[in-house]
């Protein structure tokens, strides 16, 4: 059983999919849909636990050895994505059943939730698969399926936005596969292991620069690193709010992963960092990224777009971690790939009880909101003090590594500048707080009732795993530290 | 029962007292009853680890690890321990202040105000009884978010500005500065637990730990010293028993609190006394004080007044720890006590005068002395307190920094001390002489004594009559503080 743990995280989801579209009726389609994401998570969970007892797994597809044939290769930092992935999709699904069926049309809700279970194949693939090209088939699944995803939203600007994301994403697409088929070129193998060794006989070569910056440009386009977020607030503002929090939560934390796996297994760490000046590069676009992205998000009026911005953000605090390249540097990358993913997972949610119950975020209908509906805007709060990074929160754990790892690499600007940066979000979090508990009441929201209980339940385990991953960090940050150290070859 | 589990139950039962308020959210005559007896348990379950402390011993706690190497860890020692009993003694008096003054005053809201108020007790014995900067700084932080609510209690336009300075300012400083300034530490020392003597020698050159020294002085913002104390005159806008026991003692005291535990305990009195690095500093807090009384004199609205004291005397602890000797720590200590006494006294009385009369402005209560003598009474024995004038518990703060200022050879700083008692006379003293011996407006007839109701006028007479009690019998604290001294070198 455990030995085909790997290829069943992805299996479960693809065979699931088709079948979705065949059953009648939303309801069944959802309790399906349901059924297979605990499925996942059940797997996803057996499969991190197997990894901490042997390190890392590989797996054959149809017995066919590696190098030639497809290999499925988990290791700590995969099988903790993976988990993210698993965790925030079987979260939201129980959120999805009313929020769907208040912004889908009926007839559509089959093919939402097929579309959704393609997307979770598509990131579980990238992240197990252990071949470069594979890896760009899944990513296209991914992209495909959330591309439709995003144009299920009732506005009719979410198909402008699923459009606008198709063309950035195609071109992100494009130059991964570029990258690839130059690597593929100088190597003749597609395994990122097989890769790993003979990449380095021929690393100085302008032919594998221009493969490693492909890659880079075309990975950084899929997780929305500044200035190449442009697709990234319109999809998040305009896609249905569970596909919001699914994907905020996960699909540019898969991105960062992949940009993890060619930076350090692939090229290695020598190659990326010191032959090639991709550190400083990252380090500097991702501080800009902190402090632009968040202040641009001062000035939204739509709370999803706010959102959005912020994520664009944190993606630079995720990436200024990774780009130090420093055990701690990556840790802080690493864990706030996580805590990022609870934090705006959960925030997201409260947006879609809001959107739910008043078919608008804009911050002129949150209005004196918080008496009507206590339990949804608290959860805001608690969410956006983690975003901020209070104390108890994981937001803090992941800011206190980075500016740990900041300093220990002498770059006091830039700790300072974190530090500012997580002030922007007090500011742009409370813009909305005090919007929501001060100003009285608009009329038409005084009918308005708290949001159901199967919608608030999944917000509060969120915010709950925010808190409770925030005061006890021990798995988190061994997690993280481990899969650090295994990126960059240090220990076992 | 152990001290280790007092001190988890100090932090744990004021918790617990939210909760118990907040389910009987109800029945308000039950709601105060939960806060009256979750003051008292809090305030004998911290006199139960005196003895313990007085006998020279630290009680101490690990509990889990929050981030590798950082544990939640709790230690009494005699600054934690003086810092706590006096908020959890004045929470007491609080708490019977506040039935009077919530009900007569027809606050909103009453409920969610015992609840964040028990919270923000629980997170202040966090603080007094942290084990090490991290702990101290969690504890810190949440204090701040959980007062926010009580600042901005009333909801209205003003409040709601007050709330966003108090926030930005306290936020801002202890993001930027302080957390800055831990993270730096614990890179350079490898711990921050609070050790005797610091754990900061040797580890850097002087610049850096000036520099260092300098972000966390500053970086306590609840310290509000100048140019960050902005927040303390806002948070006025909260209801007069939150500007009482928190902005007159809980949490600024946990400011000036932290700067020195952070001086004897990180840094070590001597550490600093050798490198000079907090000379200038102490030339900013004698600034503040200086300038906070002066500001305090154009200020008609009486809390106001009392918010810019409250700054210039918060500086008076600062400037203790600054002075970097053991006379000062002594003196800075004592002033956490004395100077919260007397200035609680104040602060009750500026509410049970709004509430009998609803008069905020301190040029409307000429002859107030006559319909409420009581009140106006123990408002001079306060200010008589802060002033430092004897008979009063001040006196003695004030006379063991002046001799921390001649140890360190800073006659200027002396001058300071002087200066600002005469500016306290001038604008505190005034105000119950107006009242004792001004004639009231003509519109006002006087109709014999109308004080603020029992409730308000008990607790503000027992605090007055504490500041009497602390001048002939101040030996317990002194005790207490020169164990620092002793033990801190």
């Amino acid at each position: 059983m455990t030995a085909h743990l790997l290829i069943l995280q992805v299996i479960i989801p693809l065979v699931s999919a088709p079948v979705c579209l065949l059953l009648r009726g939303d309801r069944a389609a959802w309790a399906f849909t349901l059924t297979v994401s605990w499925a996942v998570l059940a797997n996803a969970l057996l499969l991190l636990n197997t990894v901490l007892a042997a390190g890392s797994l590989s797996y054959a597809i149809g017995a066919w050895a590696g190098p030639f044939g497809i290999e499925y290769r988990v290791d700590t930092a995969s099988a903790f994505v993976v988990l993210i992935v698993a965790s925030v999709g079987a979260v939201v699904l129980p959120f999805a059943y009313k929020s769907v069926r208040h912004e889908i049309p009926a007839e559509r809700i089959g093919l939402f939730y097929t579309c959704f279970l393609l997307c979770l194949t598509g990131l579980l693939g990238i992240v197990v698969t252990g071949d470069a090209f594979n890896l760009f088939v899944f990513l296209e699944i991914s992209s495909l399926s959330s591309y439709t995803l995003i144009s299920l939203g009732r506005d009719r600007r979410a198909l402008t936005a699923a459009f606008q994301y198709l063309v950035m994403g195609t071109i992100g697409a494009t130059f991964i596969l570029v990258g690839v088929g130059l690597m593929y070129m100088m190597t003749g193998t597609l395994n990122m292991a097989d890769l790993a060794e003979r990449l380095s006989p021929v690393a100085d070569t302008r032919t594998v620069r221009a493969a490693f910056a492909f890659l880079t440009v075309g990975v950084s386009l899929k997780l929305a690193l500044f200035p190449l977020h442009l697709w990234l607030p319109n999809a998040y503002t305009y896609a249905p709010s569970a596909v919001s929090a699914f994907l905020a939560a996960t699909a540019t934390k898969v991105a960062v992963y992949v940009l993890l796996r060619f930076f350090f297994t692939v090229f290695g760490v020598e190659f990326s960092f010191e032959a090639m000046p991709v550190g400083q590069i990252l380090s500097m676009l991702a501080v800009v990224a902190m402090l632009v992205a968040s202040t641009v998000a001062l000035f939204q009026d739509d709370i999803k777009r706010m959102l959005a911005y912020s994520s664009v953000a944190q993606v630079g605090y995720i990436i200024l971690g990774i780009s130090l390249a420093s055990v701690t540097g990556l840790t802080a990358g690493i864990i706030h790939l996580f805590n990022h993913a609870l934090m705006k997972g959960a925030l997201f949610l409260a947006m879609g009880c809001l959107f739910l119950r008043l078919g608008s975020v804009h911050i002129q209908d949150l209005q004196g909101i918080a008496r009507r509906m206590p339990w949804t805007m608290a959860a805001f709060l608690l969410g956006g003090l983690s975003l901020i990074g209070v104390p108890l929160t994981t937001g803090f754990v992941s800011k206190w590594y980075l500016v740990q790892a900041a300093l220990e690499d002498n770059r006091w600007v830039v700790a300072v500048l974190i530090l500012f940066s997580s002030l922007l979000a007090v500011a742009y979090v409370w813009r909305v707080v005090e919007i929501a508990y001060f100003r009285p009441a608009r009329r038409v929201s005084l009918r308005v009732a708290e949001a159901p209980a199967v919608m608030l339940v999944p917000t509060w385990v969120l915010i709950g795993a925010n808190f409770y991953f925030g005061i006890d960090t021990s798995l988190t940050s061994a997690l993280a530290r481990r899969a650090a150290e295994t990126f960059l070859g240090i220990g076992t | 029962m152990n001290p280790e589990t007092t001190i988890q139950l100090a932090i744990v039962v004021p918790l617990v007292g939210a909760l118990l308020i907040w389910m009987s959210r109800s029945y308000f005559k039950q709601r105060e009853t939960v806060t009256l007896v979750t003051a008292s348990l809090l305030f004998i379950l911290v006199v139960s680890l005196l003895p313990v402390v007085m006998e020279g011993a630290k009680p101490a706690v690990v509990l889990w690890e929050l981030l590798p190497g950082l544990a939640f860890a709790f230690q009494v020692e005699p600054l934690g321990m003086l810092f706590a009993l006096v908020a959890s003694f004045l929470w007491i008096a609080t708490s019977v202040y506040s039935m009077g003054y919530m009900r007569r005053h027809h606050e909103r809201h009453q409920t969610r105000f015992y609840v964040y108020f028990a919270v923000a007790l629980s997170s202040t014995m966090g603080i007094a009884f942290a084990g090490n900067m991290f702990t101290l700084f969690v504890f810190y932080e949440v204090l701040t978010i959980i007062t926010y609510p009580l600042v901005t209690h009333t909801g209205t336009t003003q409040a709601r500005r007050a709330g966003r300075v108090y926030l930005s300012l306290l936020l801002g400083t202890s993001f930027l500065f302080l957390l800055f300034a831990i993270i730096w530490t614990w890179l350079l020392a490898g711990t921050l637990d609070f050790q005797a003597g610091g754990v900061l020698r040797d580890t850097a050159s002087p610049t850096v730990i000036g520099i260092l020294f300098a972000l966390y002085v500053f970086g306590i913002g609840k310290a509000a010293i100048m140019p960050f104390h902005r927040w303390l005159p806002a948070a006025m806008v909260a209801p007069t028993p939150v500007s009482a026991l928190l902005h007159a003692v809980a949490v600024v005291k946990a400011g000036v609190f932290s700067v020195l535990k952070v001086s004897v305990y990180l840094f070590g009195v001597d550490l600093l006394a050798e490198l000079g690095s907090s000379e200038w500093i102490a030339y900013v807090a004698a600034a503040t004080i200086i300038i906070a009384s002066l500001v305090a004199m154009t200020k008609d609205n009486l809390k106001l007044r009392l918010a810019y004291s409250t700054i210039s005397q918060l500086s008076y602890v600062v400037l203790g720890a600054m002075l970097a000797n053991p006379w000062g720590v002594l003196g800075g200590g004592l002033h956490i006590a004395m100077h919260a006494f007397g200035k609680i006294t104040l602060f009750f009385c500026a509410g049970a005068i709004l509430v009998a009369t609803h008069k905020t402005k301190i040029s409307e209560m000429r002859g107030l002395g006559r319909t409420m003598p009581f009140t106006m009474g123990a408002f001079f024995i306060g200010s008589l307190s802060i002033i430092g004038l004897p008979p009063m518990g001040g006196l003695w703060s004030k006379w063991y920094l002046a001799l921390g200022t001649l140890e360190a050879g800073q006659v200027g700083l002396l001058v300071v001390l002087l200066i600002s008692s005469l500016l306290n006379v001038a604008y505190l003293l005034p105000i119950p002489i107006r009242a004792f011996f001004s004639a009231p407006d003509k519109a006002e007839p006087v109709k014999g004594i109308s004080e603020a109701p029992m409730t308000c006028v008990g607790p503000l007479l027992v605090t007055a009559a504490g500041c009497l009690v602390l001048f002939v019998y101040p030996e317990p604290l002194y005790r207490l503080m020169s164990l620092i001294v002793s033990n801190g070198r």
